[in-house]
């Protein structure tokens, strides 16, 4: 018997005081975090605040913790609640809809919609087949990576509620204005002609039809362990070369080669962030050490745009139903997005 | 009964795989198991959600690996 199933409450009572008591309990750990590994890194183990290895070391163990408790709570969260939503839902209220309105659902279903990028290749089809227009379903495809739990959580975590409320406007405006001007430019030349072709079954079911709150709750707990499962290399490589970053790169290093006083480093952080493939979380503890080396904020947000939203095994995938020029023109228009949301921050933030 | 799997050949569709095979073997029914890793061929079921499972032509389930349990007890379900 898995955990999910001895947690899982079979009343409603047992259920409220299950999540109660879980709430409780990762409040209690949250607070607690600072204080123990102040106490264990520096009183304990008896290692300087101020020196390199000292405040390496509290930094690795403090963030790992941190970040993981803000991932099991928001992934629980978003999970159920997105379980209210499904691809099904989402192409049903985006048939019919015009270019322009519909770009603008396109990305706000595409944060809310569950969605794994394995699926990525099958809601193409199904969506350009029942007539969504092409621009409009592109707006999806981006939103839905860019805009992710992961990453909301993280950046709350670790820059607060006003970078968080930045990104994700940012993130929607791109998926928007990306999805629209690639509507404009007629490309459904260049989508495989079998996706136009493909006829839909009939008995089209919805996936989340007829869940109870204790599936929706089992399905929270079951994905907080898949997505740990998935993202802990990345999170644990991320947390170290922020720790070393932290401890040991010279104050100037970074600002010297990206800081304001170089006009191409949004630009050149985008091009390096598009092959790299990572998640949210392995970026984010890099982009936080980098932060505090004194980085500007619309470079790192636009880098780590750049490879949550744009990597290559996607495109990969995506090839399957798209033809190279598409890719190309797909690529090129998302990264100019996000350059420009990077040169934009940097201009307004101070 | 013909039991069928949707999905490109994705970690989800793999799990799904394996906990029916789990529950046709507990149940001890005689089930015969395909992939289906065509694309047209899975939307032709109406899936746009991977992976999918299709018993005797229907889709029972999809957009998620459920429990060998649960499979179980659809399986049970369909063979009354």
């Amino acid at each position: 018997m898995s955990v999910a199933e001895r947690l899982r409450p079979t009343t409603a009572t047992r259920r409220c005081a299950g999540l109660g008591a879980a709430t409780v309990a990762w409040l209690a750990l949250y607070e607690v975090n600072l204080p123990l590994w102040d106490w264990l890194v520096y009183d304990v183990v008896g290692l300087a605040p101020a020196s390199r290895l000292g405040s390496g070391v509290h930094f690795f163990f403090y963030d790992s913790i941190k970040i993981a408790l803000l991932l099991i709570g928001i992934i629980f969260l978003v999970t159920v609640l997105r379980s209210f939503m499904s691809v099904e839902r989402t192409r049903a209220m985006l048939g019919g809809k015009r270019e322009g309105v519909g770009n603008v659902m396109a990305a706000g279903l595409g944060v809310v919609t569950p969605f794994c990028s394995c699926s990525a290749v099958p809601a193409f089809i199904g969506f350009v087949a029942a007539g969504v227009p092409l621009g409009v379903t592109l707006s999806f495809l981006i939103a839905s990576p860019l805009v992710n739990e992961v990453a909301i959580a993280l950046l709350f975590g670790l820059f607060g509620i006003g970078p968080t409320l930045l990104y994700v406007c940012a993130g929607l405006v791109i998926a928007i204005v990306a999805g629209y001007v690639l509507g404009r430019l007629r490309l459904e030349r260049w989508v495989e002609p079998f996706v136009f072709e493909t006829r839909l079954g009939g008995q089209v079911i919805d996936s989340t039809a007829g869940l109870t709150w204790d599936d929706r709750i089992q399905m929270g707990v079951e994905e907080v362990g898949v997505i740990l499962r998935k993202i802990w290399p990345y999170l644990l490589v991320g947390i170290g070369l922020g720790a070393a970053i932290h401890g040991w790169a010279p104050e100037d290093f970074f600002t010297r080669y990206a800081g304001e006083g170089n006009p191409f480093a949004v630009l050149i952080a985008v091009l390096i962030g598009i092959p790299l493939y990572s998640n949210a979380a392995g970026i984010l503890p890099l982009v936080e050490a980098l932060h505090d080396k004194g980085l500007p904020m619309g470079t790192l947000l636009a880098f780590m745009m750049a490879v949550v939203a744009l990597s290559l095994p996607e495109l990969i995938l995506l090839r399957r139903v798209l033809k190279p020029p598409l890719i190309v023109t797909f690529v090129a228009v998302t990264g100019a997005g996000i350059v420009a949301v990077g040169y934009l921050f940097n201009a307004v933030l101070p | 009964m013909i039991i069928k799997i949707l999905g490109p050949g994705c970690t989800n569709c793999v799990n799904l795989e394996r906990v029916t095979r789990e529950a046709v073997a507990e149940l001890g029914i005689d089930a015969e198991i395909e992939k289906v890793t065509d694309y047209p061929a899975i939307m032709g079921y109406g899936v746009m959600s991977t992976p999918g499972l299709v018993v005797d032509d229907k889709v029972v389930l999809s957009g998620r690996v459920p429990t060998a349990a649960k499979v179980r007890e659809l399986l049970e379900s369909l063979t009354g």
